[in-house]
C-alpha cells in the first residue's frame, strides 16, 4: 500500500508539473503582453523596460518557467528595492491589475465556490442515486419511465439557461428568494442557504440526470449477478440484498465520477458563478479572462486542475484501500 | 467469408445486412427516438435552409431594425412577448431590433456545424490513436494512456478558454473545432483503446495473422471495421456535448464571435434583459435544450440498439 501509495504521488506531482508546462507554454505563445497589461494605456518605453525585467520576462521562457515554478514553492519577489513585491509561498504570480498575489485572491474566492459545490454535490447524490436505486428495482415502471426521461432531460439543460430560468421564476416572478450574493455562512446561515439554493438546483438538476442514469445502469447489472442470487436464496430480507449486495458495488464507479466532479466544481462553477454573480473562483476566471488578467488566469488554471488532479488521487487511493486487486495492477 | 463477417455473425446465425435493418427497426420502433430523429432532421434542414428561411420572412440576422424597438424604455423591443410582429416571427432583440428568428436560424448553423467538425475530429483522433493503443499495446499504449489521463485531468472549460484566448486573431469557429476535438477525443479513445484490446486476443485475428496479414492490413481490415459499433455511440454522444460546450464558450464570450449569431451567445447578450425581456434567452435557450436532448435521445438508442445485451422494450 506504501508502495502504491508513493508511486500515486509521484504520478500526480508529474501530472501537476505537466499542466503547469501546458498552461505556462500557452500563455507564453499568447500575444498580449503582459507588461503591457499591467502598465496601462499611457506606458512610456523606459516603464514597460523596467516593469519587462520586474516580471522577469526578459529571462528566456525556461527561465520564466524555472522562475514560475520556484515561486510555487517558495514564493518570490519581484522586482527589487523600494519597488519590490512580495509574493509569499505558494506564489501563484502577481496580479499588478489588482495589486495582489494571485494565491490571495484564490483563497480569498474559495469559500464561495465550496459552498456552491458541496451544497449541490449533497443535493445531486442524493436525488441521483435515490432515484436511479428506485428506477432498477421497478424497472419499466412509470416511475421509471418518468425519472429516465426526467434525468435525460436534466442531463441536457444548459446550465446557465437553467440558472436563467430558476432566476427568473423565483426571484422577479414569484419572488421567494432574494438576488444571491456572497453571504459567509458563519454570518448568516439563512442568507447563506437562499443565496446558494439557485445555484445548487442548478448544477443539481444537471448532474443528478448524470447520477441516476448511471446508478439505474449500475445497479440493474449487480442486481443480475450471481451472488445477489445467492443473497436472495440466503433468505436474505430484500432491503439487505438491495442495500448490502446490489447497491454496494454499484456505487464504485459512482465514487469514481463523485470525486472528479466534485474536484472540478470546487475549482470553480464558472458559468454558475457569472450567472448568479457569486464571487468564486470561477468568477474569478471568468473576469480575468475580460480583462485579461494572465496571471490570475494560470493562477486559476492550475488551481482548477490541482483540485481535479488531487480528486483522482483520492478516489485511486479509496479504491485501492477499499480493494487490494486495484493495488497490484495500477 | 471473411475473418471479419464471421466475428460479427458469432453471436447468431444473422448475416451483416439484416443486422443493420434490426438496428434500424429497433431504432424507429420506440416513439422518443423516432420524435428525436424527426427533430434532429428538422434542425439540420433548417441549418441548412436558413438563407432561405430568412429570404421568406424578409429579416437577416444582422440588419438592425430600430423602428421595432422603444428608446423610451431602454431599447425594449416594441410590442408583447419582445416584439413578435409580422415582420419578426420570434420578435427583436433589445437596442438593435435585429431579428431573433433569423439569428436562430443563423445560429443552428454555427452550432451544428462547428459540433459535427468537432466531433469528426475528436472521432477520428480518438479512434486512430484508441486503436494503435489498444493494438500494439507496450509503450505505445503507455504513451497515449498517459496523455488520455492527463487531457481527461485537465479542467477543460478554462483551458479551452485559456487556449482560444490566446489567438485572438483567428478563426473562432475553427478553432473551437480544433480545441473541442482536442479535449473531445481521449473520451472517444478510452473506449476504443479497450475494445481494440480486447479484438486483438481475438480468434479471427489470430487466423489472419498466421494467414500472413500485415500489422496494418490486421489493424484497418480486422480489427477497425469491429469497432464501427462502439464508435458510433461515441460519436453521437459526443455531438450534443459539443453543442453545449460551444454554446458555453460562446456564452462566456470566447465562443463565435459577433455579428456571427449562436445560441450561446445570443442567451449571454440576453442576460441583462431577462427579467424586462425574458423571450430574448427563452427561445434560444429553448431551442439548445431541444437539441441537445434531441441528440441525447438519438446517442441512447443507438446505444441501446447496437448492445446486444440490452432487450428491445
Amino acid at each position: 500500500m506504501i508502495r502504491y501509495l508513493l508511486r500515486r504521488l509521484a504520478v500526480t506531482a508529474a501530472i501537476l508539473v505537466v499542466i503547469c508546462a501546458a498552461t505556462f507554454a500557452i500563455f507564453y505563445l499568447m500575444p498580449a503582453d503582459p507588461a503591457q497589461g499591467a502598465c496601462g494605456k499611457a506606458c512610456s518605453p523606459e516603464r514597460l523596460a523596467t516593469i519587462r525585467a520586474t516580471l522577469g520576462l526578459d529571462r528566456s521562457p525556461f527561465g520564466q518557467f524555472g522562475d514560475y515554478l520556484g515561486g510555487i514553492l517558495s514564493g518570490r519577489t519581484y522586482g527589487s528595492g523600494a519597488t519590490a513585491v512580495q509574493c509569499p509561498f505558494p506564489c501563484l504570480g502577481f496580479s499588478f491589475q489588482t495589486n495582489q498575489p494571485v494565491w490571495e485572491m484564490l483563497t480569498g474566492r474559495l469559500p464561495v465556490s465550496i459552498s456552491i459545490a458541496v451544497g449541490a454535490a449533497a443535493l445531486w447524490l442524493f436525488v441521483g442515486v435515490t432515484a436511479g436505486v428506485v428506477s432498477a428495482l421497478r424497472r419499466g415502471s412509470l416511475w421509471d419511465r418518468a425519472a429516465m426521461t426526467a434525468a435525460l432531460g436534466g442531463v441536457s439543460l444548459p446550465i446557465y439557461f437553467t440558472a436563467l430560468v430558476l432566476q427568473y421564476l423565483l426571484v422577479v416572478q414569484l419572488n421567494v428568494l432574494p438576488y444571491p450574493t456572497a453571504v459567509r455562512l458563519t454570518e448568516d446561515p439563512v442568507g447563506w442557504a437562499q443565496s446558494m439554493v439557485m445555484p445548487w438546483i442548478t448544477l443539481a438538476m444537471l448532474y443528478a440526470g448524470v447520477y441516476a442514469r448511471v446508478t439505474r445502469s449500475e445497479m440493474l447489472e449487480s442486481l443480475g449477478r450471481n451472488y445477489v442470487r445467492t443473497a436472495r436464496a440466503k433468505g436474505l430480507s430484500e432491503v439487505t440484498v438491495v442495500r448490502r449486495h446490489a447497491l454496494r458495488p454499484a456505487l464504485m464507479p459512482i465514487v469514481t465520477i463523485f470525486g472528479m466532479d466534485l474536484g472540478a466544481l470546487l475549482g470553480g462553477a464558472l458559468i454558475t458563478e457569472s450567472v448568479f454573480g457569486l464571487p468564486g473562483v470561477g468568477k474569478l476566471a471568468a473576469d480575468a479572462i475580460a480583462s485579461a488578467d494572465q496571471p490570475v488566469i494560470l493562477g486559476v488554471t492550475l488551481f482548477a486542475a490541482s483540485f481535479v488532479v488531487l480528486a483522482n488521487l483520492a478516489v485511486d487511493l479509496g479504491y485501492a484501500a477499499l480493494d487490494p486487486r486495484v493495488r497490484a495492477v495500477g | 467469408m471473411s475473418a471479419r463477417a464471421a466475428a460479427t455473425t458469432d453471436t447468431g446465425s444473422r448475416t451483416a445486412g439484416t443486422a443493420q435493418v434490426t438496428v434500424l427497426r429497433r431504432l424507429l420502433s420506440q416513439r422518443g427516438t423516432a420524435l428525436a430523429l424527426a427533430a434532429v432532421a428538422l434542425l439540420v434542414l433548417v441549418a441548412l435552409a436558413a438563407p432561405l428561411i430568412t429570404w421568406l420572412t424578409g429579416g437577416s440576422p444582422t440588419a438592425f431594425h430600430g423602428e421595432a424597438v422603444d428608446p423610451a424604455l431602454g431599447g425594449l423591443p416594441r410590442g408583447t412577448a419582445g416584439g413578435v410582429s409580422a415582420e419578426h416571427w420570434l420578435g427583436v432583440e433589445p437596442v438593435n431590433g435585429r431579428d431573433v428568428l433569423a439569428r436562430v436560424v443563423y445560429g443552428a448553423r454555427v452550432s451544428l456545424l462547428i459540433a459535427v467538425l468537432a466531433t469528426a475530429v475528436s472521432t477520428l483522433l480518438g479512434t486512430a490513436l484508441g486503436l494503435l493503443a489498444g493494438f500494439l499495446g507496450g509503450w505505445a499504449d503507455t504513451l497515449i494512456g498517459r496523455l488520455m489521463d492527463l487531457l481527461m485531468s485537465f479542467p477543460s472549460l478554462i483551458f479551452m478558454i485559456a487556449l482560444i484566448s490566446a489567438a485572438p486573431g483567428a478563426d473562432r469557429r475553427l478553432l473551437l473545432i480544433m480545441v473541442l476535438g482536442l479535449f473531445g477525443w481521449p473520451y472517444i479513445g478510452r473506449i476504443v483503446r479497450g475494445q481494440a484490446m480486447v479484438l486483438a486476443r481475438g480468434e479471427f485475428v489470430a487466423a489472419a495473422r498466421v494467414l500472413g496479414a500485415s500489422r496494418r492490413t490486421l489493424l484497418l481490415r480486422e480489427v477497425l471495421p469491429n469497432l464501427t459499433g462502439p464508435v458510433l455511440v461515441v460519436a453521437t454522444m459526443s455531438i450534443p456535448a459539443c453543442i453545449a460546450t460551444e454554446a458555453g464558450l460562446s456564452f462566456l464570450g470566447v465562443g463565435v464571435q459577433p455579428p456571427t449569431p449562436s445560441w450561446g451567445q445570443m442567451i449571454a447578450s440576453a442576460v441583462p434583459w431577462y427579467a424586462s425581456d425574458p423571450a430574448y434567452f427563452l427561445i434560444p435557450g429553448v431551442l439548445l435544450f431541444v437539441t441537445v436532448l434531441a441528440f441525447n435521445v438519438l446517442g441512447d438508442a443507438v446505444r441501446d440498439a447496437l448492445d446486444p445485451r440490452s432487450k428491445p422494450r
